[in-house]
Formats: C-alpha cells, sequence, structure tokens
C-alpha cells in the first residue's frame, strides 16, 4: 500500500497497464514532455516514448477522431482531453462515431477508447474550466460513464476501464485530484465498472452522489449523525451503466433519498435516478425525493462557493426528508 | 501542380501514351466490368426504391471512375475509410452482391444487421470501414488508423473519400492537419462532384481547387479528372507508394460530376440545370474507358452485350435472394450497443417481446 492523491493514482494506472500491455497509447494536449496540465501523465513520455504518449494539435475532434480509427486499428489509445470543458468540439465524434461503431456494423468493429477528462468545479476556474456535463454523455447509447471518487477507485476503475470492450467517458473530478488522499495497492487490481459503492451505511435517509461531490455527503453525514440521523451514503461510480440494484436496495432500507450533482439541476443525471426510484418504489418512499445540485445558470467564478452544493446544503436537505 | 487536371484518357478515347499506367489486359477489362456492374447496380439501387421495394438509396452514378480507379491502387491490407457514394469500391474490395442487397433490403443476413441506411455499409474482412451519414467524421478515423499502422511498423497505407462539401467540415482540416504533423501514410480522396446536395462547389470554398488547400498543411495537393480511371488510377498509385515509403499525406481532388440525385428524397431540377448535366453526360467516365477499350481492341460488341447481360442477371438473383429473407431478430434492436448487454436494456427486451406477445406476434 502506498499513500496517493487521484491524481497520482490515475498517474499510475496508466504506467502500470501501459507496462502490462504495448497497445495502450496516450494521446492529447501537453500529454508529452510536459506530462499534462495537471501532471497526469508525468513521466510516461520518458519512460515509454513518444509512439507510446503523443503530444497532439490542438484540437479535440482530432484527438477523438484519431483514437477512434487507432482503436478500429487494433490499439487501446487512452487520449486526455484537458477540460472537460473544451469536449465539445469532439462530441460529433463520441456521439456519432465512438458510441455507435459496434451497433451501426452489426459487431465487426469495436472502438475500445477510454477519454480521460478533468471535469467540475472547486478550483476557481470559472465557466470554461468547471463545468459537470455529464448527463450530455448518460444520454448516449453505447459509450459506458466511469467517475471515480478516491484514489483507490481512480486506480482500478481506471485499469478495468483500459481492458473494457466498450468505449468509456472517464470523468476525474479535478477538485479533489491532489485534495483526497487513501491507500492504494502497489499491486495490480481492478473495481468492476457497473457497480455502486456504499460508502457509509446508514438506516434513516440515503444520499446518492458521485465524484467530488461524495466527500461533500460524507461531511454532510457527519453532520447528521451528531443530530442523531443515521445517513447512508453511496458512491455511484459508473453513470452508464448506474447500478440499479445497489440505489434500490438502498431506497427501500432507509425510504428517504436526497441525490447530490454539481451539475445543473434540470435535466441532470439526478433526475434518472429519481425517475428510476419512482417506477420501481415509489411506495418505500416515506418523503419526496430531494435533488441538491448545482444551479441551472452557466458556471461562475466569483460566487463558485455559492453555486457549489456543500454539506450545510445537504444537511437541511437530509432533516427536511427526515422530519418530513 | 495544384490548378493542373491530370488526364490519360480524352473524351474520345484517344490516350496519352507516355501516361498511361501499366495494367494488364485482363484486368483492363475486369475495370470496366464493375464499372458497369456498379453502374447497373446503381440503377437498379434507385429503382427499388422507386418501387418501395427498399427504405432509401444514395448512388454514385458518373463518380464510377473516380472511386474505382482509386481503390484499385490499394492493396488487400491496406484500409478505406469510405463517405457513402463508392459502390464500385467496395465490389472491388471484394464485398459480394450479395452483401450489398442483404444490405439494401436490411434482411436477416445483413452482416450490419438492418442498421444502416443503403450505402453506409463496411465489411471487416475487406478493412473496409462502416461509414455514416455526418461528413467528414471518416477522414480524422482514417489519419488514426494511418497513425497506428506507422507506430505498429505495418507498410499499409490508409485511403479516405469524401465530397467537396465536406472539405468546409471541421474534421476535413483537422485529419488533414494530424496527418501533415505526423506524415501518417494516409491519402485523402476528395470526389469533387461540384454539387453538395443543392449548393455547388462555389458556395463550398472560395479556393481556386481543393488540391490547393494541402499546401496549407505540409503535402501535396493533386487535380485529376475523376472521369478518366486511367488518369486516377495513375495519381492514386503513386500518392500510395509514397505513402507506403514514408513520404506522408497526399490529398487527391478528382473533378467528377454527380449525374444523379443526392439521393433518393432528392430533386436537382430545383437548383441545377438540364443542360449542366448533359455537359457532363458527353464526359460519361464508362463511355470514356470503353472507347479507349475499343480503341485498343480489347472490348467488342459483343464483349458490352455479355457484361451488361450477365452483371443484370447477377443483380436480378442477389435482389430475389435479398427480398426473401425476413427482418433481423428483435433482439437485435438491443444487442451491440455494448459488448454485453447491461440491464437496462435486457429490461427493455423483456417488455418489448412482451408488448409483442400480448400483440399476437411472435418474432
Amino acid at each position: 500500500m502506498t499513500v496517493l492523491n487521484v491524481v497520482q493514482a490515475v498517474n499510475h494506472a496508466l504506467r502500470e497497464e501501459m507496462t502490462r500491455n504495448d497497445k495502450v497509447v496516450i494521446l492529447g494536449e501537453d500529454v508529452g514532455i510536459d506530462g499534462g496540465v495537471f501532471r497526469a501523465t508525468e513521466g510516461l513520455y520518458q519512460e515509454f516514448g513518444p509512439n507510446r504518449v503523443i503530444d497532439t494539435p490542438l484540437a479535440e475532434s482530432g484527438i477523438i477522431g484519431v483514437s477512434i480509427g487507432m482503436a478500429l486499428y487494433g490499439l487501446r489509445p487512452v487520449p486526455e482531453i484537458q477540460f472537460m470543458d473544451f469536449i465539445y468540439p469532439g462530441f460529433d465524434q463520441i456521439q456519432s462515431e465512438l458510441a455507435k461503431f459496434r451497433y451501426r456494423s452489426g459487431g465487426q468493429y469495436t472502438t475500445p477508447v477510454v477519454i480521460r477528462t478533468p471535469y467540475g468545479g472547486g478550483i476557481k476556474g470559472s465557466h470554461y474550466h468547471s463545468q459537470s456535463t455529464e448527463a450530455f454523455f448518460t444520454h448516449t447509447p453505447g459509450l459506458k460513464v466511469v467517475i471515480p471518487a478516491t484514489p483507490y477507485d481512480a486506480k482500478g476503475l481506471l485499469t478495468s476501464a483500459m481492458r473494457d470492450p466498450d468505449p468509456i467517458l472517464f470523468l476525474e473530478p479535478k477538485k479533489i485530484y491532489r485534495t483526497v488522499r487513501g491507500e492504494v495497492p502497489n499491486d495490480e487490481y481492478t473495481v468492476p465498472i457497473g457497480k455502486a459503492n456504499i460508502a457509509r451505511e446508514g438506516n434513516d435517509v440515503v444520499v446518492f452522489a458521485y465524484g467530488a461531490m461524495l466527500h461533500v455527503a460524507l461531511e454532510a453525514a457527519e453532520l447528521a449523525a451528531a443530530k442523531g440521523i443515521n445517513v447512508e451514503v453511496v458512491d455511484i461510480r459508473t453513470l452508464a451503466p448506474f447500478d440499479i440494484e445497489t440505489i434500490i436496495n438502498s431506497v427501500k432500507k432507509t425510504g428517504r433519498v436526497i441525490i447530490l450533482h454539481e451539475a445543473c439541476k434540470t435535466c441532470g443525471f439526478g433526475a434518472e435516478i429519481a425517475a428510476q426510484i419512482a417506477e420501481r418504489c415509489i411506495l418505500n418512499l416515506k418523503a419526496p425525493i430531494l435533488r441538491v445540485a448545482g444551479f441551472d445558470v452557466p458556471f461562475p467564478y466569483v460566487l463558485e462557493d455559492e453555486y457549489m452544493p456543500n454539506a450545510p446544503r445537504v444537511l437541511a436537505a437530509v432533516e427536511k426528508v427526515y422530519n418530513f | 501542380m495544384t490548378l493542373e487536371l491530370l488526364q490519360v484518357i480524352k473524351p474520345s478515347g484517344e490516350s496519352v501514351a507516355k501516361m498511361e499506367p501499366e495494367i494488364p489486359k485482363d484486368e483492363l477489362r475486369r475495370l470496366y466490368h464493375v464499372m458497369v456492374l456498379t453502374r447497373n447496380l446503381d440503377t437498379r439501387g434507385l429503382q427499388l426504391q422507386r418501387q418501395g421495394r427498399i427504405g432509401f438509396y444514395i448512388g454514385c452514378l458518373g463518380q464510377e471512375a473516380a472511386h474505382i480507379g482509386s481503390v484499385y491502387a490499394l492493396k488487400p491490407e491496406d484500409w478505406v475509410f469510405p463517405a457513402y457514394r463508392e459502390v464500385g469500391a467496395m465490389l472491388l474490395r471484394g464485398i459480394t452482391l450479395n452483401q450489398l442487397l442483404d444490405h439494401y433490403f436490411a434482411n436477416s443476413e445483413d452482416v450490419q444487421k438492418g442498421r444502416q441506411l443503403t450505402n453506409l455499409f463496411g465489411v471487416k474482412t475487406a478493412n473496409y470501414v462502416t461509414g455514416s451519414a455526418p461528413i467528414a467524421t471518416q477522414i480524422p478515423q482514417a489519419v488514426g488508423a494511418a497513425l497506428a499502422a506507422k507506430i505498429r511498423g505495418d507498410p499499409i497505407v490508409t485511403l479516405t473519400y469524401f465530397g467537396d462539401g465536406a472539405t468546409s467540415e471541421n474534421d476535413f482540416h483537422t485529419g488533414m492537419n494530424f496527418a501533415g504533423v505526423y506524415k501518417t501514410p494516409i491519402v485523402f480522396f476528395c470526389l469533387n462532384n461540384h454539387w453538395a446536395i443543392s449548393l455547388p462547389v462555389e458556395r463550398q470554398t472560395a479556393s481556386e481547387t481543393i488540391a490547393i488547400k494541402a499546401q496549407a498543411y505540409g503535402f501535396e495537393g493533386i487535380r485529376v479528372d475523376g472521369n478518366d480511371i486511367l488518369a486516377v488510377y495513375r495519381t492514386t498509385k503513386d500518392a500510395v507508394e509514397k505513402a507506403r515509403k514514408g513520404g506522408g499525406p497526399t490529398l487527391i481532388e478528382a473533378v467528377t460530376y454527380r449525374m444523379g440525385p443526392h439521393s433518393s428524397s432528392d430533386d436537382p431540377k430545383r437548383y441545377r440545370t438540364e443542360q449542366e448535366l448533359e455537359e457532363w453526360q458527353k464526359r460519361d467516365p464508362l463511355a470514356r474507358f470503353r472507347k479507349y477499350l475499343e480503341r485498343k481492341g480489347m472490348w467488342s460488341e459483343a464483349d458490352e452485350k455479355k457484361t451488361q447481360d450477365e452483371t443484370n442477371r447477377e443483380i436480378d438473383e442477389a435482389v430475389q435472394h435479398a427480398e426473401k429473407l425476413p427482418k433481423p431478430a428483435l433482439e437485435t434492436l438491443f444487442t451491440d450497443v455494448y459488448a454485453e448487454m447491461p440491464w437496462n436494456l435486457e429490461e427493455q427486451l423483456r417488455e418489448l417481446r412482451e408488448e409483442k406477445r400480448q400483440g399476437g406476434c411472435d418474432n
């Protein structure tokens, strides 16, 4: 075991998988000599050379389109998009191409590409370095969407992603790149895609969260415990396809549901969880489902702290459903 | 260089001897045969749509020399990233009439399981990648495959087809730029057919030619008479050999004409004149190559009749076979979205089966 932060865990996963599988290649802006603007690929260019870690021109549709071609040819590209906010020039390649190749070719062609990109607020990055638009991508059949919240999961999920037969959008919560540290095995291990994690057990209320918001949920759970409310926290981890069984079990156990994400509330991923709960176990609910989410506004700059969901806001929602 | 239009066969059928590529007689005859097969299949495709027997058709009338001549310059291990107006390229790559007609009818034998509009087709064993309707998206992908081959040390070339309209898209410029930077073994093959649905090429670009755009990306652009199969072959072969030797990419602009509608849903009379079409009909690529072969004593009236009859009979047989087959199975609506079907798709398939069962269907 070694204590690592999230970005170090990502780096370890990349290095180890590149060592095991010479088909894994990294490409993106500044990922080579510079090691990436967040240093996720630090040292890899020096270790694996320019044919495995490829600095690209500044063009996201090119990075993703070229990755698709490499995957069709048999490589395992792991492109980095520098910030999720810059992914949109490549959206056509993700939506119309990457996610559709297996289906449209009748299973002849596959595109196992893992797109890594830092997402989310909390770094005073303003509108264009802070957004969480995972819902655009969870609405895309053929694509998997994975979001780790701990160093352990970052390494284990990324390793699984690089061995998965399907294309994956791997969203890295940049707010906790360096602030969350944890023990990570030195040996090879994987964390399964498609499985949620019960990060804290409780009986009174369940909070569903992912990414940086997991830690806000855990903080709120501590505050609630001091008030005698026993909160369960579930880390969704894979948004597409998400773990319906764990979600429904926690709803049945607690009967009170908070869904937490920093993305805009309307049509956010929380809406899907709420709808699934309503369809499957509405009669198990003791209170309305509440969402604690980002506001339906462009991501702010100076008022970021007001925008981002925090533990007091989650606690207020927990108390509201508890006392309903 | 980029303004010249390379030509080997004049419209009269006479040729420029020093420009003629070395192709054996049997191969020349085979190329013409594939052109005829393509023309007849294309005609039949549009007819089948008009008769309501297939849902949609998008054709390549007038562009046969451009795509058949170019794909002939490739080796089997090379990769093609097509657009959708390259039916003859599919045939020459070994994709069979049965495979194509099963796809046109979107039946249970269609290798793509009835999931794509007509001529958005690919067969992996032919190294012919399944295309899509968004324009120019295949261009950076072709660069990626070429880059992968270069990294792996495989001596293969990729060739990607696109139209003049595609040169307005971001992905054209991005793909060209990446290829220039990495010097990938690729041929960018633009079928400049003068029309992107209703817009003439002058409304796509203010550049004097499309070929000239290559200069900005640091490699060569060449214009060729796209209705002259030998000129197309010669040009493409040079570009492919250059790429294979590590010389990097080439942009080829094949100047041709879309003699038919954009698709079965389009009426070109709304935006272009009959006179313009008639001018290009005089430059028909099949008529020109046939005249060339006849002048060389390689083709006769009897050959022509035999080829027309044979190709039409083969098409008939493939149509009859394809039309009899049922639709793909219900579950193919849900398979191949992912390698393994996730719970939500399994659930939706169960619900659809139940709906069908209650409705009295047993699909």
